[in-house]
């Protein structure tokens, strides 16, 4: 055990007299005190944003609130694989299958529900998605609840949202996209 | 009785400039400090929305909220509480501060057309300073008996700190003024200040602070060790005992909150009065004036424009000072007691008793205070050399693994 003694150094009388680092301090506190009164944007120190007045733009990627992408006809391009459920680490996603009548695919959701009290906004499900038909790109915050039911959102709901329109092309701009299944 | 009514006018005008200035200054001490950390303060106290934005007046309504409610807060008192002295107390502080205000001069005579002269001084009477002294001392008795009467530990212990620390930093307070009694050869506020006219050089204002810088930072240290604020908040000390008035809500809180405030501005009004001319300012209010604002309009010869500027002029200058100590307030952390205890009275008091001494020889030698204005400049510029070379700079020992 490397046992190491620090020197006690008393202070210097420069240290001791204590003005001229009080004057320098005030000096640091003056600086930010005129640079925050006169300057405004980038030019000042605070970078609080007063939030119910003032929302900062958030990053491109951000994850809001998930929806669900319809084909041309409307109906959701999920074809109830189950991919997201399983990856959803918070078990939050209740799909129920069913037979679809068109030929071209198999199945698709009779029942689609995130419970949004218990998502963690991980992303899972969207990157477990092999058909693009689940995202979020809402840029919507989890909204309050009154009850615990409210906290479920059906497949109509998560239908019905859009995207951001800032979402760049590369990530998917379109909020209806062809209804072609991959390997088709 | 005109002289009467006359101080009566000025008791109203200087005791309306220190509570506004003090109910501005709970504002400031938020809005200054807020920027002096990179925030932004109050800003939600509103009653209206102008273009759809709230109307917060840069925050400025928060001093009327906090009025409001102080009011409407339960008057509490403690169960075994000493019920007068428990009431009494918070007053006790709050009046002498305002008595101390009654002794400065806040602007020039006031010479009316008729020639005669009115002071703008609540009360001239001999030894003025002496007797500010003698009645700052009394306020630690609002201190000390609302932490005894509160029937609480804690806010015993603010009370004893409170008590320890007014007597250890009063004798330096005092005795840093002794330098300039001796330089004006007056006790008395108005003749200290008439003694500031002019200048010095031709060039610098013949203010105490030119003859005597060093005791200018003493008073100011010990002073607002005498005002119980950050530095030297010990009897508060929030974090650990809370303080004197650890019992208080309501208004008794706010009187004490305000007489926190009253202090800073009357320490304001006597560094200025002592130190920084007073209401003069040379080139523009004093002897040889052109005169500031309502001089410069009406003609510097007008009595009423003359006085007029004074008070302006002494206000601008508390005002600033006010400002000073609040940044103070927000750049340095709390003294640890010992600390406290051996700045008062190892280092306070000797500095003290030596500028004393050396100001005394200077006076003696050239009566003419020429050598006293040297002598104070070149400490002032040995100070800022000091400051601009800055500290030998020693390599810390680096922490962590090795």
């Amino acid at each position: 055990m490397a046992l190491r003694v620090r020197e006690r150094t008393s202070m210097s009388l420069y240290e001791r007299s204590f003005l001229p680092e009080v004057v320098r301090g005030l000096g640091v506190t003056l600086r930010h005190f005129f640079t925050n009164l006169i300057f405004r944007g980038s030019w000042r120190y605070t970078e609080t944003v007063r939030y119910p007045f003032e929302k900062r733009t958030y990053p491109e990627r951000f994850r809001g609130q998930h929806r669900l992408l319809p084909r041309e006809d409307g109906s959701p391009r999920c074809v109830a694989c189950y991919l997201c459920a399983t990856a959803c680490p918070a078990y939050c996603i209740h799909i129920v299958a069913g037979e679809s009548p068109e030929r071209a695919v198999e199945k698709y959701p009779v029942a689609f529900e995130i419970d949004l009290l218990r998502c963690i906004y991980c992303g899972f499900c969207v990157e477990a998605c092999p058909e693009d038909a689940i995202r979020m790109d809402t840029g919507i915050h989890t909204p309050a609840f009154l009850s615990r039911e409210d906290g479920v959102v059906g497949r109509v709901d998560l239908l019905s949202l859009l995207g951001r329109p800032q979402t760049p092309e590369a990530f998917g701009a379109q909020n209806v996209r062809e209804g072609k299944p991959r390997g088709q | 009785m005109a002289s009467l009514l006359v101080s009566l006018l000025a008791f109203a005008a200087i005791v309306t400039f220190a509570m506004s200035l003090a109910a501005l200054l709970t504002w400031m001490e938020r809005r200054q400090s807020a920027y002096a950390q990179d925030r932004l303060g109050p800003t939600r106290a509103h009653f209206m929305t102008f273009r759809g934005k709230p109307f917060v007046l840069f925050g400025l309504f928060h001093v009327l909220a906090d009025g409001a409610k102080m009011f409407f807060k339960e008057s509490f008192m403690p169960k075994g509480a000493d019920a007068t002295l428990f009431r009494v107390a918070p007053i006790i502080g709050f009046a002498t501060s305002l008595i101390i205000l009654c002794l400065i001069p806040f602007g020039p005579d006031w010479v009316t057309a008729t020639s005669a002269s009115y002071p703008l001084q609540v009360a001239r009477v001999d030894g003025s300073m002496l007797i500010a002294l003698a009645v700052g001392s009394l306020g630690i008795y609002g201190t000390a008996l609302a932490g005894w009467a509160s029937n609480n530990r804690f806010a015993m212990l603010g009370a004893m700190r409170a008590a320890a620390q007014s007597v250890s930093y009063e004798l330096a307070l005092g005795l840093t003024l002794v330098g300039m009694m001796i330089a004006t050869g007056s006790t008395e506020f108005s003749a200290v200040v008439d003694a500031q006219h002019g200048l010095v050089f031709g060039f610098l204002p013949n203010w105490g602070i030119v003859w005597q810088p060093f005791a200018a930072v003493l008073f100011l240290v010990a002073a607002m060790a005498e005002t119980k604020r950050t530095p030297f908040d010990l009897p508060e000390g929030e974090s650990e005992i809370i303080g004197y008035f650890l019992e208080y809500s309501s208004m008794g809180f706010g009187v004490f909150m305000l007489t926190e405030f009253i202090e800073v501005v009357v320490l304001s009004c006597l560094f200025v009065s002592v130190f920084l001319g007073g209401w003069q300012l040379p080139w523009f209010v004093g002897d040889t004036s052109s005169g500031f604002i309502f001089g410069s309009l009406f003609g510097p010869s007008a009595g009423w424009a003359r006085a007029l500027d004074g008070m302006v002029v002494f206000g601008v200058k508390v005002f600033l000072m006010c400002a000073l100590q609040l940044q103070i307030r927000w750049t340095l952390p709390r003294f640890r007691y010992d600390q406290l205890m051996r700045l008062g009275w190892k280092n306070l008091l000797p500095l003290a008793l030596a500028n004393i001494f050396v100001t005394a020889v200077l006076v003696y030698v050239d009566p003419s205070l020429a050598l006293l204005a040297i002598v104070g400049v070149a400490m002032v510029v040995g100070f800022a050399l000091v400051v601009m070379a800055g500290p030998k700079r020693v390599a810390q020992p680096s922490h962590g693994a090795h």
